[in-house]
C-alpha cells in the first residue's frame, strides 16, 4: 500500500512547521465566551438528578437505614441502600499484581453494612432537581453505631488498633523494601551524617469544576452513554462494563471540556458508579454532582506521609547513602483500578534520584486509615521523594558549610554519565542536571542574591534560597499499569484522516483537561502533514470515535499520543503525495505538502492544492489513474518500548522572605529550568510548569486536610482549607535545556507535573535557609506560620 | 449545596418588616446583603420557613454627617462606604478596615447592618466600632433604641438584638482634631477571616498618647476593648519601652481560643506584634 | 409546600420572565433556566468566585445572590459581554498569553479583570492580583492572567501590546 517515507529533514526543520511554536490554543476561544461544554451544561430529556446521604462517621456500623420519609419527598423518584445496590453493580478491589502484596477489600457503590469513612456514600436519592434530591437525603433516618475509628497511621499497625477489614488480616495494604549496595558501611564510614524526620500534610486537589458525572442508559439499545468530566475515557469505559454487567462495547465515555483534574477525575468513585447504575436501573439519564462540601471528603486525598531519612557524606563531599523509611496513611480501601500503592512505590523509586550514589535502602509502608481514600494526584510520589532527598541535601551541605548550590554541583550525575541507572533502579536515558543547575544559577543571579540575603540580615529582614533539583516520570510504558492487570493502555493511537476541503481531523485516545493537549496534537499533525494549523481539527474525549487509548496522566500525552499523531501524519501525507504522484505524473520523491498544497520539493512550487486533490479522490475517482487506490486515512499506535518512563529533569528555586515575627511567609521569585526534551509549544509547556509550582506551594505553604481523632474532617469548606490564590503568589521565571528522548521522532517527554513536584521541595528548603541563622527549622508542611512561630521558638509547639 | 426550601418576602416598609417578623418568630431570618445568611443556608446549617428581604427599605440607606456624627444607614453595602467621602473624612478607620474585608463582589452587597447584627468573632466592623464608640440605632415594632457598641456584642454570633428588632442605623463620632485611626489584621490570604485585627484610635498630644482604644477581632467570641493594654498607653509618649509594656499587658486582657489556624497563643502573640505595628503606623503618620 | 414565584428581569438586555422557587440562586437560574452556562458553580460559599456575574452594573457572587433578588435587576454574563464586544481586548489577551487551560474559572476572571480596568485603567502587577484574589484558578497559577490583564491595559490605553 503505502510506503512511509523518509523525511530528509528532521520535522522541527520542515517548512512552516509548528514544532516549537507557541501558537495560541484553537479551543480557547470558546472557554473565552463561556461556550464551553462541561458536564453540568448538558442537558438531556427525562434528567433526574442523584444526592448521596453520606456516612458522618469514620468508622460505624449501619444497623438499620429507613427510606420511608424520603420516598414520599416532593419529586424523589428512587431511592437506593447499599444492599440494593450490590445487585446493580459489582464491588472492585484496587490491586495490581506487580504491587506485590499489595491487599485491600472490595469496595461498593454504596456502603453495606459498615461505612468505613466520614464521607463514604451509603444512601442514593434520586429527584428532579438537585434541591429536591437534598430534601429527600434528610429524611433518609440511618441508624449508625459507632466504631472506633484508625486514624493515626503510626498505631495503625498496632496490635491494640482495630482491624478495618478483617478478612485480610491487619491494616498493611502495602510494604516494599529496596536495598542497594552497603548501606551500613557506607554509613558507618561517613564524615557527615544528616538525619531528619519529614512530615507531609494530607491534601486534595481542588478542582474547580467538581466532579460530574452524567449517565444516560438507552434501554432501547442497550447502551450506556456517559459523559464524564475525566481524563482517561477508555479505562473509564472499561470499568463501567465491567462492573455494571455490559459488554464493554455497549459503554460509551465522552468526556468533553474538562475543569481540571490533575490527577483527581481519574480514579472510580463509589458515587458516580451509582450514578450510572442508578441510569441503567432507571432508564433515563442520571446526573450526579460532587458539591464542592462534597468534594472534600470523597474526592481522592494524596501525600499524607512521614518519613524518616539520613543521608552520608563521604570525605569527599560526596554523597554515598540514603536510607528512607516511609509510612503512608490511605483511607479504608486501596483506589481502584490504579491502586494507593504507587504514590509510596514511587517514593521509594524516586528518592535521591538525581544524585550520583550507590548505596541506598528504602522501605515504605501503606497502611489502611478511617479517613478518606488516597491516590494518584499530580506528579504522584514526587513532591514527597524531592523534599526529602533535597532537604536532606540542604542539611548536609549546611553542616559542611558548604554552600548549597555548590554542594549540589558536586553531587548531581554528570551531564555525560548516561545511559545510568540509579541506587533505586531507574533507569534513565539521558538528564541534563549539571546544565540545569548552571543555567537556574545564572537566571536567578545566585551569588547577587545571597550578597542580598546577608545585608538584609543586617536589618533583620530574613530571606531565604531554596534549591531542588527533581526528576519526573513521564511517558510511562507498559510497566507502570498494565503489567499489573490494569484495563490501562500504555500505548495511545492517532487516526488522522483529510477530507475533501482539504482539510485535517485527528482523533486520539488522551484527553484535554485545559493543558493544550489538542493543540500539541493539532501543531504535529499540522507540521508532518503540511497544513496550516487553522486546517486541522482535533477530537479526543469520545471512546466511540477515537483510537483505544490511556488518556491523560502521567505527563504522558505529549509523548505518546503525539508521537502517534506524527506518525499517522507522515503515513498520510505518504498516501496524499502517492495520489498527486500519479495525478501529477511526477514521482512522489520529488513533491512535498507545504501550506496545504502540494509543491515540487525542490522549488516549492505549487503542483495543485490538496482542496483540489481531495475533489478529485472523493467526487471524481474516474480521474484517478489504473490501479491507484487512494486512502486519505491513517491510523498509527505509539508505545515506549526500551524505557519504563522518559524521564524529565529540573532545577526549581525559590526566593521569599520570612516574617519572623508573625511566622508569615512572602514568596518574593521563583524560578525553573526545565528539560522535557523537544518542546512543541513553549507557551504551553511553561504554563504547565507554573500551574504546578502554585499548586506545589500550595502544599508547601496552605493546603491540609485536617483531621481531627474522630476520623472527621475539620476543614472540609473553601473558607478553612486554603488554596493558593492570586496575591501571594509569586512571578515564575522559566528557562529550558532540551534534551530529546532517542525513543521516537519527535523526542518530546512530558511536562505536566514537573512544577508541582520540585516546588514543595523549594519552597522549605528557602524558609529553612531563611531562618536557620536563627536556629530554626521546619520539616513539616505545611509550613504554616503557626510551625514556623514554633520552630522559631515564639510559640509553644501544639499538636 | 441546595438550601432547604423557604418562602421570601420583600417589605417595602419598615413596619412590613415588623409585622412578618410578629407572625413568623423564629422561622424568619432578615435578609440583606446575604453574603454569610447565604452560605450558611446552602450549608443548611439553618433552614428558616421565610427569608424577609429587607433591602427594598431606602430608610436604612444613606450617609449622613451632622451635629458631629456619622450616620450609616444598616443597608449601607461596604463598596458604598469605601467609596464614601464622607466616611473617608468623618471616619477613616472605616475606610481602611473595609479594603481587608472578602473580594470585591462580596463587597458590593454585603452591608454594614448584617456585619454587626451577623457578629462574627473575626469580622472587621464589629471591632471598629467598639474602637469608635459607636452608638447602634435598633428599632422594633413602635418602638425604638440606641445602643452602645460596647454593650451591643454580647457573645458568639450574639448580640443584644431581641426578636421583633432590626438595626437600622450606625452612629459614628466624626474624628475630632489630632486623633488617628488605624487598623490592620493577620490574615493567611488577601480577604481571609483575621487571626487577629486591630482597630485603633487615639489623640496624638505631640508624642503622647490619650484617649486610646484598642479593638481586637478574631481574639474571642466577640470584639474586645484591650483595657489593660489601653491603661498601659494612656497618658504616656509613644515609643518602644511604653510598647512593650502595652504588648506585656495584652497578656491579661485576651485568652484568645485556639482555632484552625492558629492556637489561642499564637492569637494573643499576633494581637502584640499588632499592636506593635498599627500604632508605629499610626505615630508616623501625618493628622487623621 | 412553598410556591414558586414568578421573577422579570433583563438578562443580557433581553426582558426574561420565569417561574422559580424562591430558594433558587441567581448562577442556578441563569444556567438552568435560561440555559445560559457560561457562569459556573464552585462551592456555593461564594469563596471560589467562578459565578461572578454582573448585576446592576456590579460584580456579585451568582451563588450567594437569590434569583428572586434580581425582580427588576439588569444581568450581564459573559455571553452578553463577549457577545457586546465589552472584553474583546480581554480575551485577546487572555488568548495570546495561554491566560486559560480549563476554562472554568475564566468567565469569572474575564468578568472581575474587566472591572478593575473600568475602575483603575491603569493598576500594576500587584493591583492585578489584589483585585484576582477573590478568583480561584487551579491550573494557570495566575502569572499569565496578570500578564494578560497587564496587556490589555497597555492596549486600552493605546500603548503597543
Amino acid at each position: 500500500m503505502s510506503v512511509s517515507k523518509e523525511m530528509p529533514l528532521s520535522i522541527q526543520d520542515l517548512p512552516n512547521s509548528y514544532i516549537g511554536r507557541s501558537v495560541p490554543r484553537p479551543n480557547a476561544r470558546r472557554l473565552l465566551e463561556g461556550r464551553g461544554t462541561y458536564v453540568d451544561d448538558i442537558q438531556l430529556p427525562r434528567l433526574v438528578h442523584v444526592a448521596f446521604l453520606r456516612s458522618p462517621y469514620a468508622h460505624a456500623a449501619i444497623a438499620s437505614i429507613d427510606v420511608s420519609a424520603a420516598q414520599r419527598s416532593p419529586g424523589v423518584v428512587r431511592v437506593i441502600t447499599g444492599a440494593e445496590m450490590t445487585k446493580h453493580c459489582t464491588p472492585w478491589v484496587g490491586v495490581l499484581t506487580h504491587l506485590k502484596g499489595l491487599k485491600s477489600a472490595p469496595q461498593y457503590a454504596l456502603a453495606v453494612d459498615r461505612a468505613r469513612w466520614q464521607g463514604e456514600p451509603v444512601v442514593a436519592v434520586v429527584a428532579q432537581t438537585r434541591a429536591q434530591a437534598e430534601d429527600a437525603v434528610a429524611l433518609v433516618e440511618v441508624a449508625f453505631e459507632e466504631l472506633i475509628p484508625v486514624v493515626d497511621m503510626e498505631t495503625a499497625l498496632d496490635p491494640a488498633t482495630p482491624v478495618i477489614h478483617p478478612d485480610l488480616g491487619d491494616n498493611l495494604a502495602f510494604e516494599r523494601r529496596v536495598e542497594a549496595g552497603d548501606v551500613n558501611a557506607a554509613f558507618a564510614t561517613a564524615k557527615v551524617v544528616v538525619e531528619e524526620t519529614f512530615h507531609f500534610g494530607r491534601h486534595t486537589g481542588v478542582t474547580l469544576e467538581p466532579r460530574i458525572t452524567l449517565a444516560d442508559y438507552n434501554a432501547g439499545d442497550g447502551k450506556l452513554t456517559v459523559y464524564m468530566s475525566s481524563q482517561a475515557p477508555h479505562m473509564t469505559k472499561h470499568v463501567l462494563a465491567e462492573h455494571l454487567g455490559l459488554d464493554e462495547d455497549a459503554v460509551r465515555v465522552v468526556c468533553s471540556d474538562v475543569g481540571g483534574s490533575f490527577g483527581i477525575k481519574i480514579h472510580t468513585y463509589p458515587d458516580e458508579m451509582s450514578a450510572a447504575a442508578l441510569s441503567i436501573m432507571l432508564k433515563r439519564p442520571v446526573k450526579f454532582v460532587a458539591d464542592r462540601l462534597e468534594s472534600f471528603v470523597s474526592d481522592i486525598h494524596a501525600r499524607d506521609h512521614r518519613v524518616k531519612a539520613r543521608l552520608a557524606v563521604n570525605r569527599e563531599d560526596r554523597i554515598t547513602a540514603i536510607e528512607i523509611d516511609d509510612l503512608t496513611g490511605i483511607g479504608p480501601y486501596s483506589v481502584y483500578p490504579r491502586t494507593s500503592g504507587v504514590e509510596a512505590n514511587q517514593v521509594v523509586n524516586l528518592t535521591g534520584g538525581v544524585y550520583d550514589f550507590a548505596n541506598y535502602r528504602a522501605r515504605c509502608r501503606v497502611v489502611f486509615q478511617n479517613k478518606n481514600v488516597m491516590c494518584q494526584y499530580r506528579a504522584v510520589g514526587h513532591p514527597i521523594a524531592f523534599s526529602v532527598t533535597e532537604g536532606l541535601v540542604d542539611a548536609a551541605a549546611g553542616k559542611l558549610g558548604m554552600d548549597p548550590a555548590e554542594f549540589r554541583r558536586r553531587n548531581l550525575i554528570a551531564d555525560d554519565a548516561y545511559p545510568y541507572t540509579a541506587a533505586s533502579g531507574l533507569r534513565f536515558e539521558k538528564l541534563s542536571h549539571q546544565q540545569s543547575l548552571a543555567k537556574t544559577l545564572a537566571m536567578m543571579d545566585y551569588h547577587g542574591l545571597r550578597r542580598e540575603q546577608t545585608a538584609l540580615r543586617e536589618s533583620g529582614i530574613y530571606r531565604g534560597i531554596g534549591l531542588a533539583a527533581m526528576i519526573e516520570v513521564t511517558n510511562p510504558s507498559a510497566a507502570f499499569y498494565g503489567v499489573g492487570g490494569a484495563h490501562i493502555a500504555a500505548q495511545d493511537g492517532c487516526t488522522i484522516r483529510m477530507d475533501p476541503s482539504g482539510g485535517i481531523t485527528c482523533a486520539t485516545g488522551i484527553a484535554e483537561t485545559g493543558q493544550g493537549s489538542e493543540t500539541i496534537v493539532a501543531q504535529i499533525a499540522a507540521s508532518a502533514v503540511g497544513v496550516p494549523l487553522e486546517k486541522v481539527r482535533v477530537i479526543t474525549g469520545d471512546t466511540d470515535t477515537t483510537p483505544y487509548g490511556g488518556g491523560t496522566w502521567a505527563s504522558r500525552a505529549t509523548g505518546i499520543a503525539g508521537e502517534a499523531t506524527l506518525q499517522a501524519g507522515r503515513a498520510l501525507r505518504a498516501n496524499i503525495l502517492e495520489v498527486a504522484g500519479a495525478l501529477l505524473q511526477s514521482a512522489p520523491a520529488g513533491l512535498d505538502i507545504r501550506n496545504g498544497a502540494v509543491v515540487d520539493a525542490d522549488t516549492g512550487a505549487e503542483r495543485m492544492t490538496l482542496a483540489d486533490l481531495g475533489k478529485i479522490v472523493y467526487f471524481r475517482g474516474n480521474e484517478l489513474p489504473d490501479g491507484v487506490r487512494p486512502e486519505l486515512v491513517a491510523t498509527r499506535h505509539y508505545a515506549p518500548r526500551a524505557y519504563p518512563f522518559a524521564f524529565t529533569n529540573g532545577i526549581q528555586a525559590c526566593w521569599l522572605e520570612v516574617d519572623i515575627e508573625t511566622g508569615f511567609v512572602k514568596l518574593l521569585k521563583y524560578w525553573v529550568v526545565e528539560d522535557c526534551g523537544t518542546v512543541i509549544n513553549p507557551r504551553l509547556v511553561d504554563e504547565q510548569i507554573r500551574g504546578g509550582v502554585v499548586q506545589g506551594i500550595g502544599a508547601a505553604l496552605y493546603e491540609h486536610c485536617v483531621y481531627d481523632d474522630q476520623g472527621q474532617m475539620l476543614n472540609a469548606s473553601m473558607a478553612d482549607y486554603l488554596v493558593p490564590m492570586a496575591a501571594e503568589m509569586p512571578d515564575i521565571e522559566i528557562g529550558h535545556i532540551v534534551t530529546p528522548t532517542a525513543e521516537s521522532v519527535l523526542g518530546a517527554k512530558g511536562a505536566g507535573e514537573a512544577g508541582t513536584a520540585g516546588a514543595p521541595a523549594a519552597v522549605a528548603n528557602a524558609i529553612n535557609d531563611a531562618i536557620g541563622v536563627l536556629g530554626a527549622k521546619v520539616t513539616a508542611i505545611p509550613a504554616t506560620p503557626r510551625r514556623i512561630l514554633e520552630a522559631l521558638g515564639k510559640i509553644d509547639k501544639g499538636q | 449545596m441546595k438550601p432547604a426550601p423557604f418562602d421570601y418576602a420583600k417589605p417595602n416598609s419598615v413596619e412590613g418588616v415588623f409585622d412578618l417578623l410578629d407572625r413568623y418568630r423564629d422561622e424568619a431570618r432578615l435578609l440583606a446583603g446575604g453574603q454569610s445568611l447565604i452560605p450558611s443556608l446552602n450549608m443548611r446549617l439553618s433552614a428558616p420557613a421565610i427569608l424577609i428581604d429587607i433591602t427594598g427599605l431606602d430608610a436604612l440607606r444613606g450617609i449622613v454627617v451632622g451635629d458631629g456624627v456619622l450616620r450609616i444607614g444598616a443597608l449601607t453595602t461596604y463598596s458604598q462606604l469605601k467609596a464614601s467621602a464622607e466616611v473617608a473624612r468623618a471616619a477613616p478607620m472605616l475606610s481602611q478596615a473595609i479594603s481587608w474585608i472578602a473580594h470585591p463582589a462580596i463587597r458590593n452587597r454585603g452591608t454594614i447592618g448584617g456585619s454587626l447584627a451577623h457578629a462574627d468573632p473575626a469580622a472587621e466592623m464589629p471591632a471598629c466600632m467598639l474602637a469608635l464608640d459607636a452608638r447602634l440605632e435598633i428599632a422594633a415594632k413602635g418602638s425604638r433604641r440606641r445602643i452602645a457598641a460596647a454593650d451591643f456584642f454580647r457573645g458568639l454570633f450574639e448580640t443584644d438584638l431581641k426578636p421583633g428588632e432590626i438595626l437600622t442605623a450606625i452612629e459614628v463620632p466624626v474624628i475630632r482634631a489630632d486623633y488617628r485611626s488605624g487598623f490592620s489584621e493577620f490574615a493567611r490570604r488577601s480577604g481571609d477571616f483575621a487571626m487577629s485585627g486591630l482597630a485603633a484610635h487615639a489623640r496624638f498630644d505631640g508624642e503622647v498618647l490619650n484617649d486610646v482604644r484598642l479593638a481586637y477581632c478574631g481574639v474571642d467570641t466577640r470584639p474586645v476593648r484591650a483595657r489593660v493594654a489601653e491603661r498601659a498607653l494612656e497618658g504616656r509618649p509613644f515609643g518602644n519601652a511604653v510598647l512593650a509594656e502595652a504588648k506585656a499587658a495584652l497578656a491579661r486582657d485576651l485568652d484568645p481560643p485556639d482555632d484552625l489556624q492558629a492556637s489561642g497563643q499564637m492569637k494573643l502573640h499576633l494581637s502584640q506584634v499588632l499592636v506593635g505595628r498599627v500604632l508605629t503606623a499610626m505615630a508616623k503618620a501625618d493628622g487623621a | 409546600m412553598i410556591a414558586d414565584r414568578e421573577v422579570t428581569l433583563t438578562v443580557n438586555s433581553e426582558r426574561v420572565t420565569q417561574r422559580i422557587e424562591p430558594r433558587q440562586n441567581l448562577v442556578d437560574f441563569l444556567r438552568e433556566k435560561l440555559g445560559l452556562t457560561g457562569s459556573h458553580v464552585g462551592c456555593e460559599h461564594g469563596i471560589c468566585g467562578a459565578c461572578t456575574i454582573r448585576l446592576n452594573g456590579m460584580l456579585v457572587r451568582g451563588c450567594l445572590t437569590l434569583a428572586i433578588q434580581a425582580e427588576g435587576a439588569e444581568i450581564q454574563t459573559i455571553e452578553g459581554i463577549s457577545d457586546s464586544g465589552e472584553i474583546a481586548v480581554l480575551q485577546a489577551a487572555f488568548l495570546k498569553y495561554n491566560a486559560l487551560q480549563c476554562g472554568f474559572c475564566t468567565p469569572a476572571m474575564l468578568l472581575t479583570a474587566a472591572e478593575l480596568l473600568e475602575e483603575n485603567p491603569s493598576p500594576s502587577r500587584e493591583e492585578i492580583r489584589q483585585y484576582l484574589s477573590g478568583n480561584y484558578c487551579r491550573c494557570t497559577g495566575y502569572q499569565s492572567i496578570v500578564d494578560a490583564v497587564e496587556d490589555a491595559a497597555r492596549t486600552m490605553a493605546g500603548g503597543s501590546s
